[in-house]
C-alpha cells in the first residue's frame, strides 16, 4: 500500500474544526487576495493533523473551495509532495530513514525489526497497538545515524536493543522519550581525546 | 523593430517574441514536443534546445525571449548533441510499441526520433510501466507513452476552461490524469488527442481502425451547428473513418468540437439506402421506380396550399435552391425552414448573421448574451468568448441563465422587462453598454422564440444603432443561428417576407391543414401527425422517416458537394468525400427524377447552373470562405409590442441536436454519461 495512492475507505465529509479554521484565517492573511491559492500547502497540513495523520478526498475537496481552485490542482500538490499522507497512517507513524550514513550504521536492522515487530510490509497499520512505518530518504540527523521519526520526534542513535525497546513501547501505546538512545546531550561528541592538545571526538 | 541573428542570418522580430518564434520567421525548423502556438508556454521537453552565443549551456528556444543582438546556431554539433542526449531520455521510458500504436505514422516523437534517435539504447534498468486512465468515451490512453509534455494539461485549463486534466506525483511517478479518472466534461475534450504529440492520448473510436497514410483526406466544412468549422473527412474506401479540424484562425482556429469530431460513425448507422413506402401501415422496401409515380400522383392530387415543404438543418444550398425550385414549378408556396417560430427579419444581411465575426470576439470589451447557451448552440464559438475572458477579462454578462459556459459571467435579469430597462437606459448596465467601445451582444433563438421576440430584437438594433454602435467599423449586434444551413436559407428567401412573421407555415402545420407534407432532411420539426401524407427524403432513418408515408433516400454531408454558410456569413464549400450508400441519390437528382415524372422537362436542374444561383443570390457576397461586405445600412423605426415575459433558454441535447448525432453510438454514449453526471452531480466523491 502506497501513501501517495488516494484510500479505497474515504470519509464522506471533511471540515477544519474551529481552531483550525482560526488558523486557517490567519495563514490566509499572510497571501495577498489574488495569491490565496498559495495556501494550499499549510491547509493541506492542516488538514493532515486534524484527520489523524492523513489528508482524505473530502479535505482536499474541502480545501478546494476554499481557495476557489481546481479540485485537480490540490490533488496534484497533495500528490507532489512526499510528506502529505494519502492513506491512513498508524497512531505512531514510524519513518525509518534508510539513506547511506543510516544504512551503513545499521539502518536495515532498523527495517527487519519493523519488519517482525509492526508489520511484514510498508505502510500497513500493526495488528497489536496501532503503528505503522516506512522507509524514508534523508531525514537530515545524518550525524545521530541511524535514526527513526515517530510523528513529529527524532529517535537517534539508535541500536537493534534500543529500537526493540521503542517499537515495543509504541506497541504498548506508552511511547519512551525522543532524543538520543547513547546518552548524547544533542549532538555533542561523546568521547573526547587531546590531540596535540585540542579536544577532538 | 528589434534584430536577432539565427544561423548567421540577420532578422527583424516583434518585441515579445520568442526565440522559437524568432526562427520559424527566418524559416528554421525547431523540434519540439511541449510548444504548442495556442497554448502557454511550459518549457518541459527540453526539445527544442539552441545554441546562443556566450551561453555555455544551450537553451531552451520555446520559453527564452528573443532580444536584441542574439546570435542563435541550430545547425551546430552542439546542438545536435544536446538534443540528441534529449530524445535518449525520453526514449528511455517509452515503449518501443509503434506497430501497434494508433499514433504511428503521425507521431512527433515518431518522426523527430528518424533525426535524432539513437539506434541503439544505453538504458539498462526497467522501463516504467503506467496504469492506463480512463478518460471518457472519446479517449484511449496508454499512459506508458506519456512524455509529459502537459499540451493536454494546458489545453484542458486554458481553452476547454475545465481544469480536470492536470499530473499527479513526481519524478518518475509522475501521471497525467483526469481527476479521480472521470470522464472530462467539456465538448472541446478530444482535442487533446490532437495535440499529444505521441500516442499515449488516442482516438477511442478509432482505434485500430486504420493507418493515416491509407486514408484519404477531404477537406470540407461541418454542419452539425451553424459555426462551418473547417474539418478534415478522412476516409478508407467510401467509409467516413475520422474526422479532424484544419486549421482555420478566424472560425475554429485548430479546434473543432467532440460532437463534430465524432458525429461521423452515424454515417454508417440507420442509412437510408433504398425508397420505402407505406403499405397497411408498413414501411416497405420500393424502388425509384415505384416511388416516383406514387409521390407524383398524390402531388396532382393534392391543391399545392395544401402542400407544405420543410428544410432541414443540414442541407446544402444547392439542393435547398433545387427543393424551392421544384416548388415554384408546382406553384406552391408553404415553404420554412425554421424548427420552431422565431422572429426573423430579412430585410438585410446583418439582421440575421453574426456581424463581428468570431475573431471579433476577441477584440470585444463587454459581451451580453440575450438568450443564448452558445457552448451548446455554438461550441467553437463559446471558445472564443472564453479565450477572449481568459487574455482579455472581457466582462460578459447574460440574459437569462445559459448554466455553465466555462467562464464567469453576471446574469443581468431573465425578465423582457430587464431589457426593457437596458433599453430605457435606466440600469447600471446601460451605462456600461453605452461606455464601452467594442460591446457585442449575441441574440439567441430562445430569446427570438418568444412573443417579444420582435421586440428583443428591433429593441436592441435601435439602441446600438443610437449610439453608434452599428457602424463602418463595427458592428455590435448578432443573431446566434444554431443550425449551419439557417443564414444561406434565409439568403434564398426560402421564407417569403411576409411569412417571416406571419408563421403562416406553423400555423397551417399545427392545424394539420396540411395534405402532404414533403420533409427535406428535416427532423427536429415538431409535428402532430394526423392525416398528412409524409415525404421524408433524407439520409438517416431518424424521426423524420419514423412518420413518412414514402421515404426518398438521399446523400448526407460527406457524399456530396455543397455550399454552406455559416453564422457569420462566409460562403464555405463542404466536399463530397465519399459516396452515397445503396441506391440513394443527391437531392438534386431526386428533385429531377419527380420534375420528369411530372413531364416539366424545361424546368430540370443541374449541379453547376444550381451553384452559380446560389451565389448570384447570396446578397453582399464576396467570395468563397470570405466575410460578407457591407455599405450602410438602412434601419427603419418599428415600435414592437412589448410583452412582459421570461427569457428561458432552451436545453439542447447537445449530443443529440441532429439526425447523424442521433445515429452516432459515440454520441449517445457521451449523452449517456453527461446524464449520469448530471444525475449524481460533479460533486460526489
Amino acid at each position: 500500500m502506497s501513501l501517495k495512492k488516494v484510500h479505497s475507505d474515504q470519509p464522506k465529509e471533511f471540515k477544519f474544526s474551529d481552531e483550525n479554521l482560526k488558523k486557517a484565517t490567519d495563514i490566509l492573511k499572510m497571501y495577498p487576495e489574488k495569491n490565496k491559492k498559495s495556501a494550499v500547502m499549510p491547509f493541506l497540513y492542516l488538514a493532515q493533523r486534524q484527520n489523524s495523520n492523513w489528508i482524505p478526498l473530502a479535505a482536499m475537496k474541502y480545501i478546494a473551495k476554499l481557495l476557489s481552485m481546481p479540485y485537480i490542482s490540490v490533488y496534484e500538490v497533495a500528490t507532489f509532495y512526499t510528506m502529505y499522507n494519502l492513506a491512513p497512517v498508524g497512531k505512531h507513524f514510524i519513518q525509518v530513514c534508510t539513506t547511506t550514513p543510516c544504512l551503513i550504521r545499521g539502518a536495515d536492522k532498523i527495517v527487519s525489526l519493523c519488519k517482525e515487530k509492526i508489520s511484514p510490509n510498508e505502510n500497513e497499520i500493526s495488528t497489536k497497538g496501532s503503528c505503522s512505518w516506512m522507509e524514508v530518504e534523508c531525514l537530515g540527523a545524518c550525524v545521530s545515524a541511524p535514526m527513526i521519526q515517530i510523528n513529529d520526534d527524532y529517535y537517534e542513535d539508535l541500536d537493534e536493543k534500543s529500537t526493540k525497546e521503542i517499537l515495543d513501547s509504541l506497541i504498548k501505546d506508552k511511547p519512551l522519550k525522543p532524543g538520543s538512545y547513547r546518552g548524547r546531550k544533542n549532538t555533542a561528541p561523546e568521547k573526547q581525546q587531546k590531540v596535540n592538545g585540542e579536544n577532538h571526538a | 523593430m528589434p534584430k536577432i541573428t539565427i544561423n548567421g542570418k540577420e532578422i527583424e522580430f516583434k518585441k515579445g517574441m520568442t526565440v522559437l518564434q524568432a526562427c520559424e520567421l527566418a524559416e528554421v525548423e525547431i523540434p519540439r514536443f511541449c510548444y504548442h502556438e495556442k497554448l502557454s508556454i511550459a518549457g518541459n521537453c527540453r526539445m527544442c534546445l539552441v545554441e546562443l552565443e556566450k551561453s555555455p549551456k544551450p537553451i531552451a528556444s520555446c520559453a527564452m525571449p528573443a532580444t536584441e543582438g542574439m546570435n542563435i546556431k541550430t545547425n551546430t554539433d552542439f546542438v545536435e548533441k544536446a538534443r540528441k542526449g534529449v530524445m535518449e531520455f525520453l526514449l528511455a521510458n517509452h515503449p518501443l510499441d509503434c506497430p501497434v500504436c494508433d499514433q504511428g505514422g503521425e507521431c512527433d516523437l515518431q518522426d523527430q526520433s528518424m533525426y535524432y534517435g539513437v539506434d541503439k539504447s544505453r538504458f539498462v534498468e526497467n522501463k516504467r510501466q503506467v496504469k492506463e486512465k480512463y478518460m471518457g468515451p472519446l479517449i484511449k490512453t496508454q499512459m506508458t507513452r506519456c512524455i509529459h509534455c502537459t499540451r493536454c494539461v494546458r489545453f484542458a485549463t486554458e481553452v476547454a476552461g475545465v481544469p480536470e486534466i492536470g499530473a499527479i506525483g513526481r519524478g518518475e511517478n509522475m501521471e497525467i490524469t483526469t481527476y479521480l479518472e472521470k470522464a472530462m466534461e467539456s465538448e472541446l475534450s478530444a482535442n487533446v488527442i490532437d495535440l499529444c504529440p505521441v500516442g499515449a492520448l488516442t482516438s477511442k473510436p478509432y482505434a485500430f481502425e486504420a493507418r493515416p497514410w491509407e486514408l484519404k483526406k477531404t477537406e470540407s466544412i461541418d454542419v452539425m451547428d451553424a459555426v462551418g468549422s473547417n474539418i478534415r473527412v478522412d476516409t478508407y474506401n467510401w467509409e467516413v473513418k475520422r474526422i479532424l479540424p484544419r486549421l482555420n484562425n478566424d472560425i475554429n482556429e485548430e479546434w473543432v468540437s467532440d460532437k463534430t469530431r465524432y458525429s461521423c460513425d452515424g454515417l454508417l448507422k440507420q442509412r437510408l439506402d433504398v425508397p420505402y413506402v407505406k403499405r397497411n401501415n408498413k414501411l416497405q422496401k420500393s424502388t425509384w421506380d415505384e416511388v416516383i409515380p406514387i409521390l407524383v400522383e398524390k402531388i396532382k392530387t393534392i391543391n399545392p396550399n395544401e402542400i407544405g415543404g420543410h428544410i432541414g438543418d443540414m442541407i446544402n444550398l444547392e439542393n435547398a435552391l433545387g427543393f424551392k425550385k421544384l416548388f415554384s414549378a408546382l406553384k406552391i408556396k408553404n415553404l420554412e425552414f425554421r424548427e420552431r417560430k422565431f422572429y426573423i427579419n430579412s430585410a438585410e444581411k446583418s439582421n440575421y448573421i453574426f456581424n463581428s465575426s468570431i475573431k471579433g470576439i476577441e477584440e470585444a470589451d463587454l459581451i451580453l448574451l440575450v438568450g443564448t447557451n452558445p457552448r451548446h448552440e455554438a461550441t467553437m464559438l463559446n471558445a472564443r468568448i472564453r479565450k477572449a475572458f481568459a487574455q482579455k477579462k472581457t466582462p460578459i454578462f447574460s440574459i437569462g441563465n445559459p448554466g455553465d459556459l466555462t467562464y464567469d459571467y453576471t446574469i443581468i435579469g431573465d425578465k423582457t422587462d430587464d431589457i426593457k430597462k437596458i433599453l430605457n437606459n435606466e440600469t447600471d448596465f446601460s451605462k456600461k453598454l453605452s461606455s464601452s467601445k467594442k460591446p457585442i451582444i449575441i441574440i439567441g433563438e430562445s430569446a427570438l422564440e418568444i412573443d417579444s421576440g420582435k421586440y428583443i430584437f428591433e429593441g436592441f438594433k435601435n439602441f446600438l444603432k443610437k449610439n453608434n454602435f452599428i457602424n463602418k467599423d463595427w458592428n455590435a449586434f448578432n443573431f446566434l443561428p444554431q443550425n449551419a444551413s439557417t443564414v444561406g436559407l434565409i439568403d434564398l428567401n426560402i421564407v417569403s417576407k411576409d411569412d417571416e412573421e406571419n408563421h403562416t407555415f406553423f400555423e397551417k402545420l399545427n392545424n394539420n391543414q396540411f395534405k402532404l407534407l414533403y420533409l427535406l432532411g428535416s427532423d427536429n420539426l415538431d409535428i402532430k401527425k394526423n392525416n398528412e401524407f409524409i415525404v421524408y427524403q433524407g439520409s438517416h432513418g431518424d424521426r423524420g422517416a419514423e412518420i413518412a408515408d414514402i421515404i426518398l433516400p438521399s446523400a448526407a454531408f460527406t457524399e456530396q458537394n455543397g455550399l454552406y454558410e455559416n453564422l457569420e456569413g462566409r460562403v464555405q464549400e463542404c466536399k463530397k468525400a465519399s459516396y452515397t450508400i445503396g441506391e440513394a441519390l443527391e437531392d438534386w437528382k431526386i428533385f429531377n427524377l419527380i420534375l420528369k415524372a411530372l413531364g416539366k422537362n424545361q424546368n430540370f436542374l443541374n449541379f453547376s447552373s444550381l451553384r452559380k444561383e446560389v451565389l448570384n443570390s447570396i446578397s453582399n457576397f464576396t467570395e468563397l470562405n470570405e466575410l460578407p461586405f457591407f455599405k450602410e445600412s438602412i434601419i427603419k423605426n418599428t415600435s414592437p409590442k412589448f410583452l412582459s415575459e421570461t427569457v428561458s433558454i432552451k436545453e439542447l441535447d447537445y449530443f443529440f441536436t441532429n439526425a447523424i448525432s442521433r445515429a452516432s453510438k459515440t454520441m449517445s454514449e457521451c449523452r449517456q454519461i453527461r446524464h449520469n453526471s448530471k444525475k449524481t452531480g460533479t460533486d460526489n466523491l
